[in-house]
């Protein structure tokens, strides 16, 4: 069998650039990504208020992590394809923050006190003029 | 230069093998997996793409001619203008340069023997077709009237209009580009020949390359956001649906992340044109080459951020309003850093007034004007003022017709040559390029002082007094359309009539230039190993021959 | 730098293309391109993770109100059975670089098929079948009459688009693989040529990783706490 990681006159053949990641890696990293999905989903039964939200989501990058290094081979490859990746994430995150930065900030006190048209009764507009003035 | 003398120890072009006669029949153009003819098959389909948007601006134009639409219904004005915009930034300006010259040249510019994945390639313009036939269906059939923008509910509710054909065909289109930019980012990283590191790059690569980033980091944007209004408007229930507590603003924020950074897309490669053109026609270095080239990643990059400032006034709250505003500033800086060293490379070069030198001159004059009407714009207070008036339409025309289209046209005069081994003649060209820089401004200046006067866009009707001003804006439309037409006839003269061009008439620096024309299907005879600099143009200027 | 006297001299040359110089360079460069694109894809299903994310924000409620309605037990399978198909694509590729049989190649590459049609056959069976039954499909079957009537469907929603969106990418994954298998059966891949296997594992890997967000988004993020499990 041509099996370059036994012959070594075969591995001549192989890209030297291409780094044969042991089976015992993958699955260790296959058992660890198993361990991150019950952990994950037995954590969800658990009151954590809020923080449910922020341990899911650490899991969740951290399976993320085991894939893209060891099963997409990044820990091993050179760097362009990492700013590929890196600049990808970076992008979604500015479509979210400020998409975010839109949706959160609408109901956002626009005057601050003192500043804005007087309101009456029920925030009809009385004047258009602060208070400051006469 | 329309008496190019052969070289008589070159072989005539017509003996010669190249790109053109290396094989013939329809099945080796439709099979092609050549750069040079993906190129050309990209320059015919997006040519007729731009007459069917540009009818639709004739059309929209002459209803305009009288207050109260000399022409047609508001319904079909609707449909006018929203197909003019629709074809024209999907399926003419977003793939202009990039598919045809980026195609052509990119290989050539950095000594490559083709691109990355040529197949790829082939279906990048198969699916760009299929987007292309589906639009025109789209159109026939009824057409759209969400104007290009789509913005629910009324495209998601609303309409009767054919709003999931055209959004499924812009989807396909999106994919054609998506291809193309991985292509050339792939292309200009893994396969410059052995010399070209990337300082020595010419800048219409950089400006590819940057291009290319926003391809890929955009298109599926708008991608998933026309596929989410699709559904919606298919199922009757989505995710912008005010009545489930949807936001018709998420609708604008996804279009415009994509959206924004397309205009970049379509002036990017143009500035890449242009930082071609002025160094080759005022024989001299580019002044700033790294200013240059970074200030086009600084572009693709900035662009990104700055997509608010289309929503000012539809309901964006203040503070994100603030946030953009202030981004959008920024934007301006790269662009006005490219201006500035065009205009310092024409300072006491060696110019000459052939016909891409008028499109790169008025496109520095025109995009200039654009770009600052832009601040204007940038600004929330006189956006309030501005914003849904005919001052924007005339903004981003300056833009894009003043600046991409006239680096368009100068690209496909200065490649011409190459692209097909034959000269046209000047004279006419030039004389094109002067109709269509008046026809130009006489189309669009009047619509600043109009947008400034408060007429809205997307009307087909208006004020009486805005008459006079409307009328001059049509006048100058026809004097543009004729100007596009006449390039189109003597350019397709040229291809029997004119005389061969030889491998370098305007002899300009670059690899594509060191290789016959036209270029045979390897490109080039051996791989070319560069040692020198982009525009190592002589510094004796006095008595150099233009030949 | 691979050398390149051995690589003219390497048997097998079918799958080098002739813009090439090197066949380091023609898998270099079909590297680079599968990342490309699977930044495209990241963008593409940002899109809608990110409309996830606002309105999220805005209707928590409604939307942990609407999580419960999944059942864990099915999202939580279909995530194990997709690692396991992760593990199976990496096997393949790894057997291929370092030259086992075709059988073997083909052997793992099957099994990952199969754990991927395992995937859509529960989803489908078991998960949207049974939604459709019970009436919370929003646009085709909508019945549901519980708290939260709008917030809930507008979660329903974002749940059949974002997993109908993935699942279409995992049907695309076994066209892929079919492809592969078959040309594994003729003999194409070597120690020195098995990039169109790399680049669908890349491929695959990351229809993986959507789903490992989409999982506890979807499912688990519902405050499941307070009902006591489902």
């Amino acid at each position: 069998m041509h099996d370059a990681a036994h012959n070594p006159e075969e591995s001549k053949l192989v890209d030297p650039t291409e780094h044969i990641v042991p089976v015992s890696t993958y699955v260790m990293v296959f058992i660890g990504l198993m361990i991150g999905t019950g952990l994950t989903t037995w954590v969800a039964y658990i009151d954590l208020g809020k923080w449910n939200t922020v341990v899911a989501l650490i899991i969740a990058v951290c399976k993320m992590l085991l894939v893209v290094l060891f099963f997409m081979h990044v820990k091993y490859i050179r760097s362009l394809s990492r700013i590929v990746i890196i600049a990808a994430f970076f992008w979604l995150g500015i479509m979210v923050a400020l998409s975010l930065s839109d949706e959160l900030t609408r109901k956002w006190e626009m005057n601050p006190a003192g500043w804005g048209p007087r309101l009456g009764l029920n925030s009809q507009v009385v004047s258009s003029k602060p208070d400051t003035l006469a | 230069m329309s008496t190019a003398t052969a070289n008589l120890q070159e072989i005539p072009a017509e003996s010669r093998v190249n790109y053109l006669n290396a094989s013939y029949g329809i099945r080796s153009w439709l099979l092609t997996l050549d750069h040079k003819r993906i190129g050309l098959l990209y320059l015919g389909t997006i040519t007729l793409m731009f007459v069917i948007g540009g009818v639709a601006a004739v059309l929209m134009r002459l209803n305009l001619m009288e207050p109260q639409g000399a022409l047609m219904e508001p319904e079909t004005y609707n449909k006018m203008f929203s197909t003019h915009g629709i074809v024209m930034v999907f399926f003419f300006l977003v793939p202009s340069i990039p598919a045809t010259l980026g195609n052509f040249c990119i290989p050539l510019m950095i000594g490559a023997r083709d691109v990355a994945f040529p197949k790829l390639n082939l279906m990048s313009w198969y699916i760009f077709v299929t987007g292309c036939l589906l639009m025109t269906y789209a159109l026939i059939s009824g057409g759209v009237d969400t104007g290009w923008t789509f913005y629910p509910p009324y495209s998601s509710i609303y309409a009767h209009t054919n709003v999931v054909a055209a959004a499924l065909a812009i989807f396909i289109a999106g994919f054609s580009s998506i291809l193309t930019g991985l292509n050339f980012v792939v292309t200009i990283h893994k396969m410059r020949a052995p010399g070209m590191t990337w300082f020595r790059l010419p800048l219409f690569i950089w400006a590819m390359y940057a291009t290319s980033i926003i391809f890929i980091l955009g298109t599926p944007v708008i991608a998933v956001t026309l596929l989410l209004l699709g559904l919606e408007r298919i199922l009757h229930v989505g995710i912008f649906d005010p009545s489930i507590g949807g936001d018709p603003l998420l609708f604008q924020h996804l279009f415009w992340f994509y959206s924004h950074p397309a205009v970049y897309i379509m002036i990017l490669p143009g500035m890449g044109v242009i930082s071609e053109l002025i160094p080759a026609f005022s024989r001299k270095k580019i002044f700033g080459y790294s200013f240059v080239a970074f200030s086009s990643l600084a572009i693709a990059i900035i662009s990104f951020i700055v997509w608010g400032h289309h929503m000012f006034v539809t309901g964006q709250s203040i503070y994100a309003g603030l946030v953009f505003s202030s981004l959008s500033f920024l934007v301006a800086i790269p662009s006005a850093v490219k201006v500035f060293n065009w205009t310092a490379t024409l300072y006491k070069g060696s110019i000459s007034y052939q016909a891409p030198m008028l499109y790169a001159l008025g496109f520095i004059g025109l995009f200039t004007m654009g770009g600052l009407t832009g601040l204007f714009l940038a600004s929330l207070a006189t956006d309030v003022h501005l914003n849904g008036t005919y001052f924007i339409v005339a903004h981003f025309h300056y833009i894009m017709v003043g600046g991409a289209v006239m680096a368009y046209l100068g690209g496909i005069h200065y490649w011409w040559p190459k692209m097909t081994g034959r000269l046209y003649p000047d004279l006419w060209a030039r004389f094109a390029a002067l109709v269509i820089f008046v026809g130009f401004n006489l189309t669009f200046f009047p619509q600043f002082v109009l947008g400034y006067l408060g007429m809205p866009r997307r009307y087909a009707v208006y004020p009486q007094e805005f008459q006079a001003l409307n009328v001059m804006s049509s006048a100058g439309a026809s004097v543009l359309a004729v100007g596009y037409v006449i390039p189109l006839v003597y350019l397709i003269w040229s291809l029997k009539y004119g005389p061969e061009a030889g491998p370098n008439p305007w002899k300009a620096t670059g690899l594509e230039w060191k290789t016959p024309s036209p270029p045979p299907t390897e490109n080039f005879e051996e791989v070319p190993i560069v040692t020198y600099d982009a525009y190592e143009y002589p510094t004796v200027r006095a008595g150099v021959a233009r030949g | 730098m691979a050398d390149a006297a051995v690589e003219t001299h390497a048997p097998n040359p079918s799958g080098f293309a002739h813009q090439y110089e090197t066949l380091e360079q023609q898998h270099d460069a079909g590297r680079l391109g599968m990342w490309l694109f699977l930044a495209t894809e990241i963008l593409f299903f940002g899109g809608m993770f990110t409309s996830y994310i606002i309105y999220r924000e805005l209707h928590l409620p409604a939307f942990e109100t609407g999580s419960r309605l999944l059942e864990v037990r099915f999202g939580a399978t279909n995530t194990a059975v997709l690692i396991c198909s992760s593990l199976t694509m990496a096997l393949s590729i790894r057997s291929a670089q370092v030259g086992k049989s075709k059988g073997t190649i083909i052997f793992w590459l099957i099994l990952t098929m199969i754990l991927g049609a395992a995937f859509i056959g529960i989803k489908l069976r078991f998960e949207w079948y049974h939604d459709w039954l019970e009436g919370i499909v929003p646009g085709l079957s909508w019945t549901y009459s519980g708290p939260y009537q709008s917030g809930v469907q507008m979660f329903m929603c974002f749940y059949f688009f974002m997993t109908g969106l993935h699942a279409l990418h995992m049907v695309v994954g076994l066209g892929i693989l079919t492809v592969l298998v078959v040309m594994a059966a003729r003999g194409r891949f070597t120690p020195h040529y098995f990039t169109p296997l790399e680049i669908s594992g890349l491929y695959w890997h990351f229809v993986d990783i959507v789903w490992i967000f989409l999982f506890p988004l979807l499912y688990l993020i519902g405050g499941r706490y307070t009902l006591g499990g489902h």
